[in-house]
């Protein structure tokens, strides 16, 4: 199938798609958006969540068919330019990154978080955040990091 | 292989008909795990995420009809209090991710014996409504479920809705697992009371082929109640009382060893799930 979607904004289109590949592997290996990753493929890791039509969802088991027609966006989409978007900020400043493999999965939960609870409880954040594994950090930068987003948002507020 | 794309139900039940062997895709939660690791290659795919009448839910005086498409993110926001048994349930499903997707007719079409929205639906005596472009059929939920990842559907047949009664009383879902998120049940256990009928409900998950009813527990814990005049007086319920409900909910399990856990592990904490769940379901009795 020829496939159009919106992604971060921009109209979109791949060729030769099958529909029942994920929307990750269109992401990644059709549009050139290797920002979302792929670690496990059964829904188990977050590290390729995106928003679909708004909504927050493992992109890797996203039929490419069911994408048809759908708006998309991916961690590409949130800075603004070279201008890192405020969630990316916390976690660089709280030291929430190593390897960064989950990375963009944390940033893409933490943002639909803080689009619904604006100060979360850590109750909230945990269980916001249950879906994305890091092998690396053992978390607590993370919640630092989600912390701080949420206390800088309501600064700027 | 084919991807068909209906956008309206009887679009939907037409193209069932046409191919049988077409598998139907909602959420997507179950099937593109197996297409990724290229576990089951269906002849068609059949995308049921465009179909409106499939979403969200709906209430008709006491009569709620959950459409096949309700995720698990809509049901544990708005059914709290229509059908709490079922809100906790859908909360206690993987993550965010996979709660924003996954829905209520997938996991009734997967018909794990794990399913969390069965034991819920099992314990509020839901039935399931099935489709064919000849018409639609009524199914009991526990007549629903024939073996494990085995249902009641023909091959020309799709899931509608789940039809159950509105909450007459308090309901509760308890599950074991090795963490407190993205956890396959080691073992579940649901309950509802029902006061307007002096009826208890229960239903077991991941303990047994299929999700199960424990028929005894309920005629035990309906007799106790009804001897001492328990549902009008709102007393205490004994401990004795308690303890026997599990053991009897225990004894109606069948459940295997597997990598999550042990038979003897599933039976002991069953027992332990359902006299809790009745507790708490009973002091939110007393209190209300
Ligand atoms: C990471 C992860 C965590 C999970 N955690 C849980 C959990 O905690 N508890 C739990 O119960 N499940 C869990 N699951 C399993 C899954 O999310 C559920 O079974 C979910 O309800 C499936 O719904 P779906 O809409 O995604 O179904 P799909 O994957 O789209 O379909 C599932 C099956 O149902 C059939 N089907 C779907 N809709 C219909 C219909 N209307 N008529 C007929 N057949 C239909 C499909 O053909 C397929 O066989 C998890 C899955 C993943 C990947
Ligand atoms: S790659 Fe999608 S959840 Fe792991
Ligand atoms: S930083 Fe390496 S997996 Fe999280």
């Amino acid at each position: 199938m020829q496939l159009h979607c919106k992604v971060n904004g921009e109209p979109r289109e791949a060729d030769g798609v099958w529909e029942g590949e994920s929307l990750l592997y269109v992401l990644r290996e059709r549009l050139g958006l290797p920002g979302s990753k792929n670690a496990c493929e059964q829904g188990e890791c977050g590290s390729c969540s995106v928003y679909l039509d708004g909504t927050l969802v493992c992109a890797c088991l996203v039929a490419a068919g069911q994408a048809e027609g759908a708006r998309i966006e991916t961690v590409e989409g949130l800075a603004d330019g070279d201008i890192l978007h405020p969630v990316q900020q916390a976690y660089v400043a709280a030291g929430a990154v190593q390897c960064g493999f989950c990375t963009p999965g944390l940033i893409m939960a933490t943002h639909d978080l803080l689009r619904r609870i604006s100060a979360p409880t850590d109750v909230a954040i945990r269980e916001a955040l249950a879906g994305n594994l890091c092998r690396c950090t053992g978390y607590e930068k993370i919640l630092d990091a989600v912390r701080m987003a949420a206390a800088n948002a309501r600064v700027g507020e | 292989m084919d991807f068909l794309q209906p956008r309206s139900w009887s679009d939907a039940l037409a193209a069932k008909t046409n191919r049988p062997d077409a598998q139907p895709l909602a959420g997507g939660t179950d099937v593109l795990v197996d297409l990724n690791f290229d576990r089951h290659r269906p002849a068609a795919l059949l995308d049921l995420g465009r179909i409106g009448e499939l979403a969200g839910w709906s209430r008709d005086d006491d009569a709620l009809r959950l459409g096949a498409g309700l995720t698990y993110t809509i049901a544990a926001a708005e059914l709290v209090d229509d059908l709490p048994g079922l809100a906790m349930a859908a909360r206690t499903v993987g993550s965010p991710q996979i709660r924003n997707r996954g829905t209520i007719g997938g996991n009734l079409g997967s018909a794990s014996p794990a399913g969390d929205a069965h034991p819920p639906l099992l314990a509020a005596g839901a039935e399931v409504e099935l489709a064919s472009a000849a018409g639609s059929r009524r199914v009991p939920i526990r007549e629903f479920f024939l073996g494990p990842k085995r249902n009641a559907l023909a091959p020309d047949e799709l899931i509608a809705a789940v039809l159950v009664p509105r909450a007459t009383g308090p309901q509760q879902f308890a599950k074991v697992g090795t963490r407190n998120a993205m956890v396959i049940a080691v073992c579940s256990f649901a309950l509802a009371l029902h006061p307007d009928h002096q009826r208890v409900g229960t239903g077991i998950g991941s303990a047994g082929p299929v999700p199960l009813v424990a028929d005894d527990a309920e005629c035990f814990c309906e007799g106790a109640l009804a001897e001492s005049d328990l549902w009008s007086t709102r007393a205490a319920i004994e401990e004795s009382t308690r303890r026997r409900f599990g053991e009897l909910v225990a004894a109606a399990a069948r459940p295997i060893d597997d990598v999550r856990g042990s038979a003897a592990y599933r039976s002991h904490a069953l027992s332990v799930l359902a006299a809790r769940a009745l507790g708490w379901a009973w002091a939110d009795y007393r209190r209300s």
